[in-house]
């Protein structure tokens, strides 16, 4: 009997889950990744995490509850940080802990701690760090690492091409993701073109058909259809294109820190709120939706960012709070007021601005 | 020329920021204690998740600038609680507010070195480099005296004959402390200080029940923010035990980095990463006071707060495994202070039980 790794579908798992995957297979480990969030899963995790916590954390131990007696160990890495100087938010700082004294029936986790900062050749240790927990040689250990990088190269080039963080989860868990046919192509046949530096800004004013909409938010909690109540969906039914700040090249966001009078801490804030200053300034669409889980702390002060901005360039914005109590009917009647809303704007601009051109040409 | 310079308010810290302001030549806008109008301020202009330090700062930022400040001196900080990003938060809020004002915010100076020597230049105006550290080091041993008359003022409380006693003699030492300048002054002041609340009429021989306070840094020194919680304490008859005081803030931060090394160690088994704030100071601390065998503890946090959430998930293993009872206390802008002080009272009744039935060598069961 091989040893068998459960991963939580939850937090870190939307952002990185293609790197570890590929790790662990070409270790010759057998995964266990747990199905899409469920009512009864959340409400488990609800019972075992701390109350004030936000619902992608209690999401997260409800995963946790559900691999329990099935795999020898749980992989709960204590992501601290990946790129620049940036850290994850404290609540996955704390994550092992949190977890681990939720209850006390839990296998052992795997909390390897991964700190990019550290320098050249430290996911190389820590693959290395995790590849002799699981008693695997250097080779089979170099082996996977290699498999990790290259796993991470795939999904880079995927979320540049213009597929959400889901999609090319999709692709990439998806074996047929490189032969013709299938779902994955369906998805790789509607990427946008890449959006580099220098590229043409589109003119999103399409006479209110294909509204464009920023859509950002922290992964774990827009693309978990449950915690998010199927809002990608839902927006998909509306006829919204939906633009992510990982879809954008790094040196575009980059260029937006100096937008910054200092820089947000955290990832996946600072990701957020380059990103949204990018689309912004840009006019690259033509509304901007955050998504927020309640209590979140980071969110408090992004969400207030992006309000101001917003506000200063006349954009419109949602503010899309959820929690464990979110009803659909509810984020539905929301989304659909402020599509309405915003095709309404949309209309008018054109109008004013055919309006405008008819009254020159006159002249 | 000296400015006109506000700062935002915390705990006993405004007396001291006020002597190093005015010996520096400026005119120091000294922040009021925060009142609910204060609170009402900050919370109509804050992000609504934001915590309560944000927002009862921002509050008292209003008023200082309502009062004419031209300057406002805050701190910064490096992550990744969020209280480091709130100076530039705080900025961009009044500035749309339409509050002109110049920001100056303190980051740790090793992280941005220049960056601190200019702040630090514009501060002394005139003055000489020499001058400023003198005055910066009164105002550090200004900010002793008042730590440790606030410790003389926790130890007499539950000690004290007549309500209200331990309070009346700590605002005289606090004037007497405000008055002193000179260094020889302050060292005076402290003696006088501790003198006053010596001669407080009390029980010395009381042996009271002791409880350990852990948590945020600005909802701990605060009373304003914690609906006066040492207080409430005091007049339930127990000795509260702090485990921040400005004194120790300023060397853990400002001077050395990673200092309190045996708080960090006691936290290792429980929370080996630096998670910011003072999530990890609060688990540490906690063992710490069980070690020292007090009979409970009590963690304080705003509201949202994310390295509290933390500590607060962590707790209930350190209280199980030391055998000592944590209560948990997320304070915003809706806490009351009678439900609070309820649910002290159980809190404290249950700790007197615990001790007798300690003492009576029986268990908990009466």
């Amino acid at each position: 009997m091989g040893i068998t790794v459960g991963i939580p579908r939850a937090l870190g798992y939307y952002a990185y889950h293609p790197i570890w995957m590929a790790f662990f297979d070409a270790l010759g480990i057998e995964t266990v990744v747990t199905p899409p969030t469920t009512k009864g899963m959340l409400d488990a995790g609800v019972k075992d995490a701390v109350m004030d916590a936000c619902v992608p954390i209690k999401v997260f131990h409800g995963h946790v509850a559900a691999l329990k007696d099935k795999v020898d160990y749980i992989f709960v890495p204590r992501l601290v940080n990946v790129e620049g100087s940036s850290v994850f938010c404290p609540k996955f700082l704390g994550l092992p802990e949190m977890v681990r004294f939720s209850r006390n029936d839990l296998p052992p986790l795997i909390d390897i701690r991964i700190d990019l900062r550290k320098g050249f050749g430290e996911f190389y240790r820590i693959c290395l760090r995790v590849g002799r927990l699981l008693n695997k040689g250097v080779v089979a250990t170099t082996r996977a690492y290699l498999a990790a990088v290259s796993g991470a190269r795939r999904l880079h080039r995927l979320l540049r091409s213009g597929l959400t963080r889901l999609e090319a989860l999709e692709v990439l868990g998806n074996p047929l993701a490189n032969v013709v046919g299938g779902e994955a192509s369906v998805l790789l046949s509607r990427r946008q073109p890449y959006i580099r530096p220098g590229a043409n800004s589109k003119s999103p004013i399409s006479g209110g058909k294909d509204l464009v909409f920023a859509l950002l938010g922290y992964p774990y909690a827009v693309f978990d259809p449950y915690i998010s109540v199927g809002l990608v969906d839902k927006l998909k039914g509306l006829g919204v294109t939906i633009v992510t700040p990982p879809m954008l090249h790094p040196r575009l966001l980059r260029q937006q820190g100096r937008s910054f009078s200092k820089l947000l801490f955290w990832l996946f804030s600072d990701e957020t709120a380059k990103g949204a200053y990018h689309f912004i300034n840009d006019a690259m669409v033509d509304g901007v939706i955050h998504v927020t889980a309640f209590g979140c702390g980071p969110d408090s002060l992004t969400d207030k960012l992006l309000e101001m901005r917003c506000a200063d360039a006349a954009m419109p914005y949602l503010s899309l709070m959820i929690d464990e109590h979110s009803g659909e009917a509810g984020i539905a009647t929301r989304l659909e007021a402020f599509a309405d809303m915003v095709r309404r704007s949309d209309t008018a601009r054109i109008r004013t601005l055919t309006e405008h051109q008819a009254a020159a040409g006159g002249e | 020329m000296g400015r006109r310079i506000g700062f935002p308010y915390m705990g006993t810290s405004p007396l001291a920021l006020k002597m190093i302001l005015e010996d520096l030549g400026h005119e120091p806008v000294v922040p009021t204690r925060p009142t609910k109008k204060t609170l009402s301020l900050g919370v109509k202009f804050a992000p609504e998740f934001a915590c309560l330090p944000l927002k009862i700062t921002l509050g008292t930022m209003i008023e200082v600038l309502d009062r004419g400040a031209e300057v406002i001196v805050t701190s910064g900080g490096v992550g990744p609680c969020r209280a480091g990003q709130y100076a530039q938060i705080q900025e961009a809020i009044l500035k749309r507010l339409g509050y002109d004002f110049k920001m100056i915010v303190l980051e740790p100076p090793r992280k941005d070195i220049l960056g601190f020597a200019r702040h630090l230049h514009f501060l002394k105006g005139r003055r000489s480099w020499l001058t400023l550290w003198n005055v910066i080091k009164r105002g550090y041993r200004k900010i002793q005296a008042l730590d440790q008359v606030e410790q003389a003022l926790h130890r007499t409380r539950p000690r004290e004959l007549s309500r209200g006693d331990a309070d009346r003699a700590f605002t005289r030492a606090l004037t007497v402390i405000d008055g002193a300048r000179s260094g020889d002054e302050i060292e005076e002041a402290r003696l006088q200080g501790l003198a006053l609340m010596n001669a407080v009429p009390q029980d010395r021989d009381l042996d009271p029940l002791r409880i350990g306070i852990v948590g945020e840094i600005y909802v701990v020194l605060e009373p304003s923010s914690n609906l006066n919680i040492e207080r409430h304490l005091g007049e339930l008859g127990v000795e509260v035990h702090r485990s921040i005081f400005l004194t120790g803030w300023t060397q853990d931060n400002a001077i050395v980095e990673g200092g309190g090394h045996s708080v960090k160690k006691a936290a290792q088994p429980y929370l080996p990463e630096m998670i910011g704030g003072h999530g990890q100071d609060s688990v540490g601390h906690t063992v710490i006071y069980a070690q020292e065998g007090m009979d409970g503890v009590i963690q304080l946090g705003p509201f949202t707060c994310i390295p509290e959430i933390v500590a607060k998930g962590i707790l209930p293993q350190v209280s199980k495994d030391w055998d000592i009872p944590v209560f948990s206390v997320f304070l915003d802008e809706q806490t009351g202070e009678a439900g609070l002080r309820t649910r002290l009272e159980a809190f404290v009744d249950l700790l007197a039980r615990r001790r007798a039935a300690r003492q009576n060598g029986g268990d908990l069961a009466v």
